[in-house]
């Protein structure tokens, strides 16, 4: 921004403050902002445009306070309209209150254009900033869902169980299959139990999928059992007319269990006290 | 006033997010455990059917009713490449992406109501229905 225009806004500043307040206020009622208490909503938005003026005053928008206040909202949560909307109005005040109180230059279109270009600087900046934020919650989020997709976990010797939960797509049924099939080789399992028990929809795909692991296991030498079909599950299978004979089957992980230390040939007694 | 929701598929998610909508609209009618999970099967069925052959297009489900009973309506609608032979897709076993080709007449079973309206290079429209009992 223009040397001149800068030292004309930061002039009126404390009219600026004032009616950008009173425009602030009348969001307020927003529905992602109406939970904020009052007095915190009206402490932040101060500290807002104080920060926004500190900026003006250095005329350098990148990696100021400015910066560093939005980061704060970020993390507690702040919606990002606040910030855009706060602008917005920031915008309007500083034109209209220079405009009345200044003859130079409110009939200079330049005056227009370099207030616009300067918000619409940290507006793109801070939006940036709000989205680098979200794209990287969403990237965190998405490996900690491929941490817990698809644990094998060494139950007996021999015995390993896979507990499926949540929607199985593509990327996880291939960790699926990479999962099983390594660690069954890394504990030399022999009896493998897939717990679907998690599982909200069993659909071709899935089914599809979970037949090519069971195959696949079958190949490097130990057996799938399917455990903890729910009886609607169950049906569905069958509208499906989906077959699932090849392989055997159990209502419940504990069925599963007994079954596998048989396949194994161990059973589980009670031990006299 | 019939309930009404869209999902548009354009990718995994979107499938999820279909049957999602189609479990709490099946719940709300009233259906039982296993017929909400046949419902929201047999929507899986078909968002993955766009998703995986014509890429993109849109789930609608509403709330239907008859003279006498009630029901809920899915209609998957896309602008892909359509169906060759329609027969030959409701027999079973028949895939042409090496899946176990029971999506369609899977649907067909799990519903009460079941219409296919396809045609080649310019789409597909299923409908299917399903009534509470």
């Amino acid at each position: 921004m223009k040397v001149t225009i800068r030292e004309e806004v930061l002039q009126y500043q404390d009219q600026i403050i004032e009616a950008w307040l009173e425009q602030v206020q009348t969001f307020r009622q927003d529905e992602s902002l109406k939970n904020i208490s009052a007095s915190v909503y009206e402490s932040t938005s101060r500290e807002f445009i104080d920060k926004l003026l500190i900026t003006l005053q250095q005329d350098v928008v990148a990696d100021t306070e400015l910066n560093q206040f939005v980061e704060k909202l970020i993390q507690m949560g702040w919606p990002l309209n606040f910030i855009t909307r706060g602008l917005q109005e920031f915008r309007k005040a500083s034109v209209k209150i220079v405009a009345e109180n200044s003859d130079e230059f409110s009939s200079k279109i330049e005056f227009f254009q370099d207030i616009e270009n300067w918000v619409d600087e940290v507006v793109n900046l801070l939006v940036d900033q709000y989205s680098g934020s979200w794209e990287n919650t969403v990237f965190l989020q998405k490996m900690a869902l491929k941490e817990l997709s698809a644990p094998l976990i060494p139950v007996f010797d021999k015995i390993s169980v896979m507990p499926l939960v949540g929607t199985i797509d593509t990327e996880r049924a291939k960790l699926i299959m990479e999962n099983l099939l390594e660690g069954v080789i890394e504990h030399r399992s022999q009896v493998v139990l897939i717990d679907i028990t998690g599982v909200p929809v069993v659909d071709t795909m899935v089914a599809h999928h979970i037949i090519q692991a069971s195959e696949a296991v079958r190949l490097v030498g130990a057996t799938c059992i399917l455990v903890g079909i729910r009886p609607e599950i169950a049906q569905t299978i069958v509208n499906l007319g989906i077959d699932l004979g090849k392989f055997p089957t159990k209502s419940t992980l504990k069925k599963g269990v007994e079954t596998a230390l048989a396949m194994t040939k161990r059973e589980i007694i009670e031990t006299e006290a | 006033m019939q309930v009404q929701t869209h999902v548009d598929i354009n990718s995994e998610w979107g499938i999820v997010a279909a049957r999602q909508a189609g479990r709490k609209l099946a719940r709300e009618i009233g259906f039982g455990s296993v017929d909400q999970a046949r419902i929201t099967t047999a929507i899986s069925e078909l968002a993955r059917n766009i998703y995986l052959y014509a890429n993109q297009g849109q789930i609608k489900i509403e709330e239907v009713a008859d003279s006498n009973k009630r029901g809920m309506k899915i209609i998957a609608s896309d602008e892909g490449p359509g169906i060759r032979d329609v027969r030959r897709v409701m027999e079973d076993g028949f895939t042409t992406s090496g899946g176990l080709g029971a999506g369609l007449p899977g649907v067909k079973r799990l519903m009460d109501e079941f219409d296919i309206d396809s045609e080649l290079d310019s789409g597909t429209v299923i409908t299917a229905v399903k009534w509470l009992r």
